[in-house]
C-alpha cells in the first residue's frame, strides 16, 4: 500500500492551488458579501478545463480520474467554498449522469458542451416536500405524443438559474412493489429557457452565498421525448448513484473548507500575541491543532479512498458515505475551532475562517444529511 | 592566456543620445579605487556616432585615458556593433578589469562580449574590491593576489556571492545603477584620448531599429519604485494622505498602502502592498500608521530599510522595522518632510 | 516553424522564502517553479504557435528533477521536451551554462529561440545573450512584444526610458520579460498527457561542438570565493522621543544609509 501521490497528480494539485490562490482567494469574500455567482471564475475554470476533469476527451472533458476532479474541488473550498461546489454540483449531479446513463446522441448534445464549461449543469431532486425521504416527489412527468409534459417544483437547487442544463426527476407512474403501490419515478434533462420552466425566488443562505439556489418551477414544461434519462423508472437508482458521487464532491469540498481554516489558524497563531508571546506557544493553542490537524488528514485519506473507489468499482455508496459524514463532520468542527482560536478576530468578516465556518455547515445536510450518510453505512453493516 | 599581460581599469561608458549616462560617472568613481589599488590607470571606452565630445566629461569624472570607438553604424544601440567595438578594444588594449553599468544595454552587451573573449562575467554587482583569491590560504591551492572580488545579491535578495575571475582576463562586472559613488569632477581635467576603429562590417547580426519609442512617464508601479512611503489606517482619512504625498515627493519616492485603505476605499488595489496586494522590495520603506499584520509584512519584509512610525509602541510592524519610531504621525510626518527638504538642498547647494 | 525554448527549475523565492532557525535559507523546504521570465518566454512561443503554427521544443540543464519543468511545459502546450543532465556538468556558471545549452541546441532545428531575461535565483541575465553569441545569431533582450514578418521578428525592446522596434532576420534569439504576457495555465489532461509523452535525456556525449575545457565548474571561469545567507532581519531599533526628536533621528538614519 502505498500512499503517495503519483506526480501526475501533485501536479494536477499544484496547478488547482496556483489557480485558486490567484483567481478565486482574490474574490472569496467580495462573493461570498454580496452573494453575487462568480460568474467570471467559472468561465476561466471552463477555459482551463475544470468543468470537465473526469469526462472522457472524446467527450470535451480532460479524461482524468475522480481523485484529480476531487483535488480540484478541494483546493478550490479551500479558498472559496462557493467556487467548490459549484464545480462539484456541475461535474458530479449533471456530467456524471448524462455520462453513465445518457444516449450518445444526449453526451452529443449536452455533455460535450458541458464538459467544455460552454455550459453550466444542475440537479434537481429535492422537493419542498422531499427531502431526505426522495420517494415524496411530487413532479409529475405525463407522456403527450412527443413529448413529456412537467409539472412541479424543485426546491434548493445548486447552480439553479446560472446553469444551462438540468438533470430532472419526475414521477411517470405508479409500479407495484412487493404488493404495495409505489411511485415510479424518472429522469429527465430539461434545458434551461425551455417554455413552462421558470425560477421562483433565490434562496438567502447561512453559507456558500455566492452560490446561487434556486427553486425551480414547472409549469405544463414540455420536453423532447428523447430527453428522458435512463430507462422510464429508474429515475430513483440514477438519483442515488449519482449522489454516491455527487458525495465525494461535497466531502471534497468539507476537506477543502477544513484545510483552509487550519492553514489560516496555523498562520495565525504565529502572528498573534497574548500575554507577550505568539499564542501558537500555548499549549492548548498546540494541542488544538493537532487534533485539528489528525482530524483533516483522516478525512483526507477517507475522501482520496472514496474517489479511488469511483473510478475502480461498480459500487461505491459506503466509501462515499462515509466519506462525506466524517470530512463534513471535521469541516465543522475545524472551522468551529479555527473561529475559537481566532477569539474576536475570528468572528469578523475580515477573516475567511468566519466565512469557512458558516460555509462548512451545509456540508452536513445537503446531498445526504450526516444522518442519511449513517443509514447507508449502518445499512450496509446489517444487510 | 597570458594573464600578466592584461593591465588596467577599464570601463564601459554608456551614453543615450550623445548624453553620457550617470551610470559611466559611478563607474568611473570605483575603478579610480581599484586602479588606486592595483598602481594602473583608468580608462574609459566610449561607443557611439559623433561623440568625441564627451570625453572630457569623462576625464573630470576620473579617467586617465578615453578610448572612443566612433562609427555612424553605433548611432544607437544595437547588439551586435557595441559588442563588436567593445570586444575588439579588450583584444587590442587587454584591460585587466573592465567595468559595465548593469543597465538594459550593459546586461545585453556585457555577457554578449564576455563569451565573445571568452571570460567570466559577474552580474549586478554592489561590492567591488582588489583582494585575494582564495580568500584566506588554502593547502594545495596557490593564493593569488590582486584579484578582482566581486560581491552580488543573488537569491532574490536572500544570499550574497563574492565572485572571483582568477584564471580569465578580463575580470568583467556588471555593477548595479546608484550604488557607486562619482567623485566631485575636476573642472578642466584632461584625459588621452585615443581613438580606435575596428571597421564594421554588417552581417545577419546586426539587427534593423524599425523605430525608438520614449515613454512618456506612466502610472508608477509601486514594484519598481526605489522609496516607498506606505500608509495604513492610521493614516485616518484619505484627505490626509497628502501628508505622505509630500514626503514622497520630496525623496523622489512613491505611495502605498495597505490593505485596510483599499478596503475603506482611500486608496486603489494597485497601490496595495501585501499577500493579497503586491509584494515590494524598495531601498526605503516607510510604514505609516501600518500596524504590521502578517498579511501585510509578507509582502514588504525585503525591503532594504524599513522605518516604522507607529502610536501603539506595540504594533508588530516593529519587529521588521528597521527604525521604529513611536509617536504621531501626524506630528512627525510633517516636520519630517521638512526636515528631509532642507537637507536635500543644502547637500545640493 | 521551429522555437527552442530554454527554461530553469528554479527555488520559489517570491513569498515563499524559507529560513532555518538560524536565518539561513532553507533550500530543501522551498517549493521549484518555472523560472518566471521562462515561463513568459514558453507563453510567447506558445502564442507564436497558435497565430502562426510552430513546433515548440523546451530545453533545460539541471538535476533529473528539472524533468518537471518539462513536464509542465508540455502541460501547456510545449510539443517536446530535452533535459540535459550529466554531473561533469554541475557547478556551471552563465559561461560553462550557455556553453552547454549551445552544445544541446546544435542538435536541434530551429528558427526562433526564447529565453527569459534572467532566473530569480541567478537574476545575472546572461545566459540567453551567451547562448546567441556562441551560436552566432543575433540577439533581442528585454522583448516585450514578439511578431513575425516573413522570416523575420519584429520585437520590442525594452529599455529604461523607451523602447525599440527592432527587426532581425531568423534565426534569432529573443530574451523575455516576464511583464511580456500573463502565462496560461496547464490543463489537467494536459498534465497526465505531458506524463505520457518521452522526453529527451542527453548527457555530455550529446552534446556538439564544445570543449571539456568549458563545462561545468571547471569550465567555469567565474569562481565563488565565498556565499552567506543574508541572514534574515528581525526587530531594528525601536526610539519613543517627541516629534521633533523623532525626526531627527529618522534624518541621521537616511544619511547613515546614504538615502540622502
Amino acid at each position: 500500500m502505498d500512499f503517495t501521490l503519483s506526480k501526475e497528480h501533485e501536479m494536477a494539485r499544484s496547478l488547482f492551488r496556483e489557480f485558486a490562490e490567484k483567481e478565486v482567494k482574490p474574490l472569496a469574500q467580495e462573493v461570498d458579501e454580496t452573494e453575487v455567482f462568480p460568474r467570471e471564475t467559472v468561465e476561466k475554470m471552463a477555459k482551463l478545463g475544470f468543468l470537465g476533469i473526469p469526462v472522457p476527451k472524446e467527450y470535451g472533458g480532460q479524461g482524468c480520474d475522480p481523485l484529480t476532479y476531487a483535488m480540484c474541488v478541494e483546493e478550490l473550498s479551500k479558498v472559496c467554498g462557493t467556487t467548490g461546489v459549484i464545480v462539484s454540483a456541475h461535474t458530479s449531479l449533471c456530467c456524471d449522469p448524462i455520462m453513465t446513463y445518457g444516449t450518445e446522441e444526449q453526451k452529443q448534445k449536452y455533455l460535450v458542451p458541458l464538459a467544455k464549461g460552454e455550459k453550466l449543469g444542475a440537479f434537481g431532486l429535492t422537493e419542498p416536500g422531499a427531502g431526505t425521504d426522495a420517494q415524496g416527489q411530487q413532479t409529475k412527468a405525463v407522456l403527450e405524443g412527443d413529448e413529456w409534459v412537467l409539472n412541479g417544483s424543485k426546491c434548493f437547487i445548486t447552480n439553479g438559474k446560472e446553469a444551462d442544463v438540468y438533470v430532472i426527476f419526475a414521477i411517470t407512474g405508479t409500479v407495484e412493489k412487493r404488493g404495495r403501490m409505489q411511485k415510479e419515478i424518472s429522469a429527465f434533462i430539461v434545458e434551461k429557457g425551455t417554455p413552462g420552466f421558470t425560477f421562483g425566488t433565490k434562496e438567502k443562505k447561512m453559507g456558500i452565498r455566492g452560490s446561487s439556489t434556486y427553486e425551480l418551477i414547472f409549469t405544463d414544461c414540455r420536453i423532447p421525448k428523447d430527453n428522458m434519462l435512463g430507462q422510464q423508472g429508474k429515475g430513483f437508482n440514477i438519483a442515488m448513484h449519482t449522489l454516491d458521487g455527487g458525495r465525494i464532491g461535497i466531502a471534497s469540498q468539507a476537506l477543502g473548507l477544513a484545510e483552509g481554516a487550519l492553514e489560516n489558524t496555523v498562520a495565525y497563531v504565529k502572528e498573534r500575541k497574548q500575554f507577550g508571546r505568539a499564542i501558537g506557544a500555548f499549549q492548548n493553542t498546540q494541542f488544538q491543532l493537532a487534533d485539528m490537524a489528525t482530524k483533516v488528514e483522516a478525512a483526507q485519506l477517507l475522501v482520496y479512498k472514496a474517489a479511488m473507489a469511483k473510478a475502480t468499482q461498480k459500487v461505491y455508496s459506503v466509501e462515499a458515505a462515509k466519506a462525506k459524514l466524517y470530512a463534513a463532520e471535521v469541516a465543522m468542527e475545524v472551522t468551529t475551532k479555527a473561529v475559537q482560536l481566532h477569539g474576536g478576530y475570528g468572528y469578523i468578516r475580515e477573516y475567511d475562517v468566519e466565512r469557512m465556518m458558516r460555509d462548512a455547515k451545509i456540508t452536513e445536510i445537503y446531498e445526504g444529511t450526516s444522518e442519511v450518510q449513517r443509514m447507508v453505512i449502518s445499512g450496509a453493516l446489517l444487510k | 592566456m597570458n594573464l600578466e599581460e592584461y593591465k588596467g581599469v577599464y570601463v564601459f561608458a554608456q551614453q543615450v543620445d550623445n548624453e553620457v549616462s550617470s551610470i559611466a560617472f559611478e563607474l568611473l568613481g570605483k575603478a579610480k579605487d581599484l586602479a588606486k589599488d592595483l598602481n594602473t590607470e583608468v580608462t574609459a571606452v566610449l561607443i557611439g556616432s559623433g561623440i568625441k565630445g564627451l570625453a572630457d566629461q569623462l576625464a573630470e569624472y576620473g579617467a586617465d585615458k578615453v578610448i572612443v570607438v566612433d562609427d555612424p553604424e553605433l548611432k544607437d544601440y544595437r547588439t551586435e556593433p557595441y559588442a563588436h567595438a567593445l570586444a575588439s578594444v579588450i583584444n587590442k588594449y587587454k584591460p585587466e578589469i573592465m567595468l559595465v553599468g548593469a543597465t538594459a544595454i550593459g546586461r545585453d552587451l556585457g555577457p554578449r562580449v564576455s563569451a565573445r573573449v571568452a571570460t567570466g562575467l559577474t552580474a549586478d554587482c554592489t561590492v567591488l574590491e582588489i583582494g585575494d583569491f582564495p580568500l584566506q590560504p588554502t593547502p594545495g591551492q596557490e593564493q593569488l593576489h590582486n584579484q578582482l572580488l566581486m560581491t552580488r545579491p543573488a537569491f532574490g535578495g536572500n544570499t550574497i556571492a563574492t565572485i572571483a575571475c582568477p584564471y580569465n582576463r578580463p575580470q568583467m562586472a556588471t555593477v548595479r545603477a546608484g550604488v557607486m559613488q562619482k567623485i566631485t569632477p575636476i573642472k578642466g581635467a584632461k584625459a588621452n584620448v585615443e581613438e580606435f576603429n575596428p571597421g564594421f562590417t554588417p552581417d545577419n547580426k546586426y539587427v534593423e531599429i524599425l523605430d525608438i519609442v520614449k515613454s512618456v512617464a506612466e502610472t508608477v508601479d509601486i514594484m519598481d519604485a526605489k522609496i516607498l512611503v506606505s500608509g495604513g489606517r492610521g493614516v485616518g482619512s484619505p484627505e490626509n494622505f497628502k501628508i505622505l504625498e509630500d514626503l514622497a515627493e520630496v525623496l523622489g519616492g512613491t505611495v502605498s498602502c495597505s490593505r485596510a485603505v483599499v478596503d475603506s476605499g482611500w486608496k486603489p488595489k494597485d497601490l496595495q502592498v501585501g499577500q493579497t496586494g503586491k509584494t515590494v522590495r524598495p531601498n526605503v520603506y516607510f510604514a505609516i500608521g501600518i500596524s504590521g499584520a502578517i498579511q501585510h509584512v509578507a509582502g514588504m519584509e525585503e525591503s532594504d530599510i524599513i522605518v516604522a512610525i507607529n502610536k501603539d509602541a506595540d504594533a508588530p510592524i516593529f519587529d521588521v522595522a528597521d527604525y521604529g519610531v513611536v509617536g504621531d504621525l501626524n506630528k512627525i510626518v510633517p516636520k519630517l518632510t521638512e526636515a528631509l527638504k532642507a537637507e536635500i538642498a543644502a547637500a545640493k547647494a | 516553424m521551429k522555437i527552442v525554448v530554454c527554461v530553469k527549475q528554479v527555488p520559489d523565492t517570491a513569498g515563499g522564502v524559507k529560513f532555518n532557525p538560524d536565518g539561513t535559507l532553507d533550500r530543501g523546504a522551498m517549493l521549484t517553479i518555472m523560472n518566471p521570465d521562462d515561463k513568459a518566454g514558453l507563453e510567447a512561443a506558445l502564442r507564436l504557435k497558435d497565430q502562426y503554427g510552430a513546433e515548440v521544443t523546451v530545453v533545460t540543464m539541471g538535476l533529473p528533477k528539472a524533468e518537471e519543468v518539462l513536464r509542465e511545459a508540455m502541460a501547456m502546450g510545449a510539443d517536446k521536451g530535452v533535459l540535459v543532465t550529466d554531473r561533469v556538468l554541475g557547478g556551471a556558471d552563465t559561461w560553462a551554462t550557455s556553453t552547454t545549452l549551445a552544445g544541446a541546441i546544435r542538435n536541434l532545428d530551429y528558427d526562433l529561440i526564447i529565453t527569459g531575461r534572467q532566473a530569480i535565483d541567478g537574476d545575472t541575465a546572461q545566459v540567453g545573450p551567451q547562448i546567441s553569441e556562441h551560436l552566432n545569431i543575433p540577439v533581442i533582450s528585454y522583448a516585450q512584444d514578439i511578431k513575425i514578418e516573413g522570416d523575420s521578428v519584429v520585437v520590442e525592446r525594452q529599455y529604461e526610458d523607451r523602447y525599440h522596434v527592432v527587426k532581425a532576420k531568423m534565426p534569432c534569439l529573443i530574451t523575455a520579460l516576464s511583464e511580456l504576457n500573463e502565462p496560461r495555465y496547464m490543463t489537467p489532461g494536459g498534465i497526465f498527457d505531458a506524463y505520457k509523452q518521452e522526453i529527451t535525456v542527453w548527457g555530455r556525449a550529446d552534446l556538439k561542438d564544445v570543449d571539456d575545457a568549458n563545462l561545468g565548474l571547471k569550465g567555469s571561469p567565474t569562481k565563488i570565493a565565498k556565499a552567506s545567507d543574508k541572514v534574515r532581519k528581525g526587530a531594528g531599533e525601536k526610539v519613543s522621543l517627541d516629534p521633533d526628536e523623532s525626526v531627527s533621528y529618522i534624518v541621521d538614519k537616511l544619511k547613515v544609509k546614504h538615502v540622502i
